[in-house]
């Protein structure tokens, strides 16, 4: 029970904090014509293609008593962040980023120019034509983004086991569990939690289909069309 | 140290430069426009001929290196004193050329955007009075992707116009729509026109929509000005090509002096003379802007009698010229007011009339057909 409540505490805490940095991130990315587009863009995108366990090595390494953040953390104050809770949530906004900021950064493409422009000669001011034009018509990518960026953190385990451990109650999340589990040879108890997490996952993957207008409008209903 | 103040009427100066890329030619924008500050102007010309880019230029949608822009006594951009205000604090109704309504508001609250972000003290077009004026009340509830062409661009006209701007622009506001959503949407232009004293800057490519509703026309091509007038004079200037082909007409300002309601008829008055066209619902004293179109005239060198013919007026031939092969377009002058015949080279030559071009000897214009462009 613990593992699931510290997963939802974890995935909830990042897509919060995902989609806080995120937002302004992918805004960047869709409106920029700078050369550094291409360099960011694929940084962030890096997480969809590369094992887990080499992000947690890094993130380790990078955070550990001798890497520079590492060492920056604890000139702070602020203790080693490997092994702890708040070590995971790092890990699970670098993880987890692309989900977030790709579904955000192809909204506010498909926003254009236009809704800008016109909301300009309607005398919005930048910040609010981006809340009141952009983040409405952004909506579906939003709701994407959520509901991927806290799937996702709920699904992690490599850079959770390699940069977490498995600290019950701090960073023994239901992923690592089940793995525990299986280790014991409790396949009942994995059965439930694994069982739970299927369930959960299709769930959501249900609900993001069915509210998402833009999922609606791409899986092309038949004789919809006026 | 105090800036000169900036004169009346509408001046832009507009210096751009857009470096071409790959298949894309680069362009240059060099104009120079001073329009009358409570009028009507259209930009006229082909596309790519930068008209849409002066308007982006003017609402600061997009920035003209070195340029100067003054509205009535407003200046809005000047690069000579680092002068730049924003777009959204211009007070510029732009209505963009596929409407650009917010998909996620209703129609009412499309309306509502621009107004309420006008301080109150500066809304001086009452939101009722727009929606009056654009026939909306009944669309207010309505989303907009529920509603035709015409109905769009109404709602983004209105949604111009409810921020009482101190200039509209409009960008090929009828270039979307067929020929009877156009008919449609005219009437309610010429209102906003004759109504709310607002200057419009209306770029288009569609000789007629000038002909009807611009008091000043500026003619474009690659990014210069080439010419700029008065509608009714460029639009009988041989030189141009807006004088030729099978729509080149002049523009008549008529002022009705009488009703034949016996034969349905409306009888005008201009300095060239009397026009007799289809009954006006309006009383006399109002003015009348009529089109004659060069292909609905044909000259003699006496006044007919016994012929079906109404409209006869008595001109001179100022000038001849080329039209399409054997045809020929001819300039004349009603007593001040220019007119255009088209007519064949071989009744030209028969009637001799390049040798009475400004003899000043009169001929005699017959008229077959005038459309009423409203007000």
């Amino acid at each position: 029970m613990t593992a699931i409540i510290l997963t939802l505490k974890l995935a909830g805490l990042t897509t919060v904090i995902l989609l806080l940095l995120g937002t302004p991130l992918a805004w960047w990315l869709a409106r920029t014509r700078s050369a550094w587009k291409g360099v960011v863009g694929a940084v962030v995108a890096l997480p969809l293609v590369l094992p887990p366990t080499v992000i947690g090595f890094y993130l380790l390494v990078t955070l550990g008593p001798n890497g520079p953040v590492g060492q920056l953390t604890q000139a702070l104050g602020l203790g080693l962040l490997p092994f702890t809770f708040a070590g995971l949530v790092v890990g699970s906004v670098l993880y987890s980023m692309p989900f977030v900021v790709q579904p955000l950064q192809n909204a506010f493409e498909a926003v254009g120019d236009q809704p800008l422009e016109a909301a300009a000669t309607l005398r919005a001011s930048p910040l609010d034509t981006f809340f009141s034009v952009v983040l409405p018509l952004a909506r579906p990518g939003y709701l994407t983004a959520t509901v991927m960026g806290f799937a996702h953190t709920v699904g992690e385990f490599g850079v959770v086991l390699m940069m977490g451990g498995n600290i019950p109650g701090q960073t023994r999340v239901v992923s690592v569990q089940i793995y525990d589990y299986v280790e014991a040879l409790e396949y009942a108890h994995a059965h439930w939690l694994a069982g739970g997490l299927v369930v959960f996952s299709f769930a959501v993957l249900m609900v993001l289909y069915l509210l998402n207008p833009t999922g609606r409008r791409r899986s092309g209903r038949p004789g919809a069309s006026a | 140290m105090t800036a000169p103040t900036p004169p009346a009427g509408i001046k832009a100066r507009l210096k751009l430069v857009r470096p071409g890329t790959g298949d894309h030619p680069g362009f240059t924008l060099n104009a120079d426009l001073s329009l009358p500050g409570d009028r009507v102007s259209a930009l006229f010309g082909p596309s790519g001929s930068g008209k849409t880019t002066c308007l982006r230029a003017i609402a600061g949608l997009e920035r003209a290196a070195d340029a100067y822009v003054a509205v009535n006594g407003e200046v809005w951009q000047d690069d000579a004193q680092d002068i730049f205000v924003p777009a959204h604090q211009r007070a510029v109704g732009y209505v963009f050329q596929n409407a650009a309504l917010f998909t996620h508001l209703t129609v009412a609250q499309n309306l509502n955007y621009g107004r309420q972000r006008v301080p109150v003290a500066q809304q001086r077009v009452p939101l009722e009075q727009v929606v009056e004026l654009l026939g909306l009340a009944g669309l207010m509830k309505r989303q907009p992707g529920t509603l035709s062409g015409g109905e769009r661009q109404r709602v983004a006209i209105a949604r111009a116009l409810a921020t009482s701007p101190k200039l509209m622009l409009m960008d090929e506001p009828l270039a979307s729509l067929d020929a009877k959503r156009k008919a449609e949407i005219l009437p309610y232009l010429e209102k906003l026109r004759d109504q709310l004293h607002i200057p419009i800057i209306y770029v288009s490519h569609a000789s007629d929509e000038v002909a009807r509703l611009a008091d000043h026309l500026v003619l474009l091509d690659t990014g210069h000005v080439t010419d700029s007038g008065v509608t009714g004079d460029l639009m009988t200037r041989l030189d141009l090509s807006l004088a030729h082909g099978d729509t080149a007409g002049a523009i008549v300002q008529a002022t009705i002096s009488s009703h034949e309601p016996a034969y349905h008829l409306t009888l005008a008055d201009f300095p060239g003379g009397r026009l007799c066209v289809p009954q006006q619902m309006m009383g006399a004293g109002q003015s009348l802007r009529i089109r004659i179109q060069a292909r609905d005239v044909s000259l003699t060198l006496a006044p007919q009698t016994g012929t079906s013919i109404l409209n006869i007026l008595p001109v001179t031939v100022t000038a001849l010229s080329d039209d399409s092969p054997g045809q020929m377009m001819v300039r004349l002058d009603a007593t001040g007011t220019p007119l255009l015949a088209r007519i064949t080279r071989k009744s030209a030559d028969t009637l001799g009339l390049a040798t009475l071009q400004g003899t000043g000897q009169l001929v005699y214009a017959q008229v077959k057909g005038v459309a009423i462009l409203g007000t």
